[in-house]
């Protein structure tokens, strides 16, 4: 078997270059190239690239989305948290506020009670007193009275004119002045 | 193929010095187009200035390819009218760009990727169409010749010196080829190397593609032929198929990565040699 090497001139070589080849690969070549390049690969590049740039532009704006609407939440929560302490505070306030009134209110009626209490308490003297006075006057009067049995049966003449006399006395010395 | 085997019947019988000349023929240029067992075309000879520009088979195949190639990406581009999001095939088509694009281009060209990314596309499109053309049935691989993988690779000669040339201009990319700061005497040395380089890497692009298209199909035919090979032993011969149909799948199979490894190893050195002219300073 003759190697592909040692082929007698004749015959054709694996390794021939063919003039004619060349020419029409050159020719063939060029013409693809610029076909090719002019309406399939311009076309489709720009495409891809404008594909590429829609994707990118969507993303950004996806994240710009996102930052947007985090934003907001961060926003709202915080509104929200502001309103639950204008809540609380509301609330302490007017616990502290009805605390107060409620102590007020005990005061008030702690001192109104005691005044209360202190007015009976004077009442009670005063009728009391009152009472006293009353029975003073009529155990005077009571006293005065038997006294007087008491002595309308016992006095004698001479002291009995004594005591006129002193009455007497008494009496125009209080005239006189 | 009962042409085909009684072909290598008869080559075998005659056993004439060249017994595997019915593989080249399979493999090698010609001017006749095989439709068998239905025709051969026989191909025009036409010559240019003295010169013979005939129509060989590869050329048709080139043809072949070149027409797919417009007709679906044409079509694939229209798609992109109606829509920023295509479905099926475009899709596909798609996905071997932005690879090509952002796997190949964009790493190795750097910033100026926009300027050589359709050249780049095109040099793939058209190289891995014409390695899987000749998997096809009647198929031939126009990248099996030599004088097409040649031709592209000076394509991508021109493409990488004109990158530099627009980077540096004529005298700076000629001048940054040899490194800076570098002791007189070794230039006497460098020049010549640098030089050579600039040819070197073309040569390889055109010999590696060439020879791993060439391979395959070597591979393939000669797994095929066993079968005829152990013709005259009809037992042999029937133990012999399933392994020789089972290799010559699997050898298939493999040429399907090849095609692609290889389109894709072209499409990615020529884009890296370029990215090299244009940041001379690494």
């Amino acid at each position: 078997m003759n190697l592909i090497f040692l082929n007698e001139q004749s015959s054709p070589n694996l390794l021939d270059v063919n003039f004619g080849v060349i020419f029409w690969t050159t020719v063939t070549f060029i013409i693809v190239l610029f076909i090719l390049k002019k309406f399939a690969w311009k076309p489709i590049l720009k495409s891809l690239e404008n594909r590429e740039d829609f994707i990118r532009d969507s993303l950004d704006k996806a994240n710009k989305a996102k930052e947007e609407a985090e934003n907001l939440t961060k926003i709202s929560n915080d509104r929200i948290r502001q309103v639950e302490n204008e809540a609380k505070e509301i609330l302490s306030q007017g616990r502290e506020y009805s605390e107060k009134v409620k102590k007020q209110i005990l005061d008030d009626t702690k001192n109104e009670t005691k005044k209360m209490i202190e007015d009976a308490k004077d009442e009670i003297e005063k009728m009391k007193e009152d009472a006293f006075n009353t029975l003073k006057s009529q155990i005077a009067l009571i006293a005065i009275e038997s006294a007087e049995k008491v002595i309308q049966e016992k006095l004698d003449k001479e002291k009995h004119t004594q005591i006129i006399n002193n009455y007497i006395d008494n009496m125009s010395g209080k005239f006189n002045e | 193929m009962y042409s085909f085997s009684t072909s290598v019947n008869d080559t075998i019988q005659n056993a004439s010095p060249s017994q595997s000349d019915w593989i080249f023929h399979h493999i090698l240029d010609s001017r006749e187009l095989s439709l068998q067992p239905i025709t051969t075309i026989q191909l025009p000879e036409i010559s240019l200035f003295g010169l013979d520009i005939s129509i060989t088979k590869h050329v048709v195949y080139l043809w072949i390819v070149a027409v797919f190639l417009i007709i679906t990406l044409i079509l694939s581009a229209r798609k992109y009218n109606k829509t920023l999001i295509p479905k099926g095939f475009s899709n596909l088509i798609e996905i071997i760009i932005v690879f090509i694009r952002d796997e190949i281009v964009k790493p190795t060209v750097g910033e100026k990727y926009k300027k050589y990314l359709p050249y780049l596309l095109t040099v793939f499109f058209f190289i891995i169409s014409c390695n899987i053309i000749g998997l096809l049935p009647y198929g031939s691989t126009p990248t099996g010749n030599l004088a097409v993988t040649a031709t592209l690779a000076i394509f991508s000669f021109f493409a990488i010196q004109i990158s530099g040339i627009l980077q540096h201009g004529i005298v700076g990319y000629f001048k940054g080829l040899a490194p800076k700061g570098i002791n007189p005497l070794l230039l006497i040395i460098i020049i010549p190397i640098e030089i050579l380089s600039l040819f070197t890497k073309p040569f390889a692009l055109a010999i590696r593609l060439f020879a791993n298209m060439t391979a395959g199909h070597i591979a393939l035919m000669v797994l095929l032929s066993i079968i005829f090979l152990f013709k005259k032993f009809l037992f042999a011969e029937i133990a012999v198929i399933p392994m020789s149909i089972a290799f010559s799948i699997f050898i298939d199979l493999l040429e399907i990565l090849v095609a692609l490894i290889q389109a894709y190893i072209f499409t990615m050195l020529t884009s890296l040699f370029i990215g090299l002219a244009i940041h001379q300073e690494h």
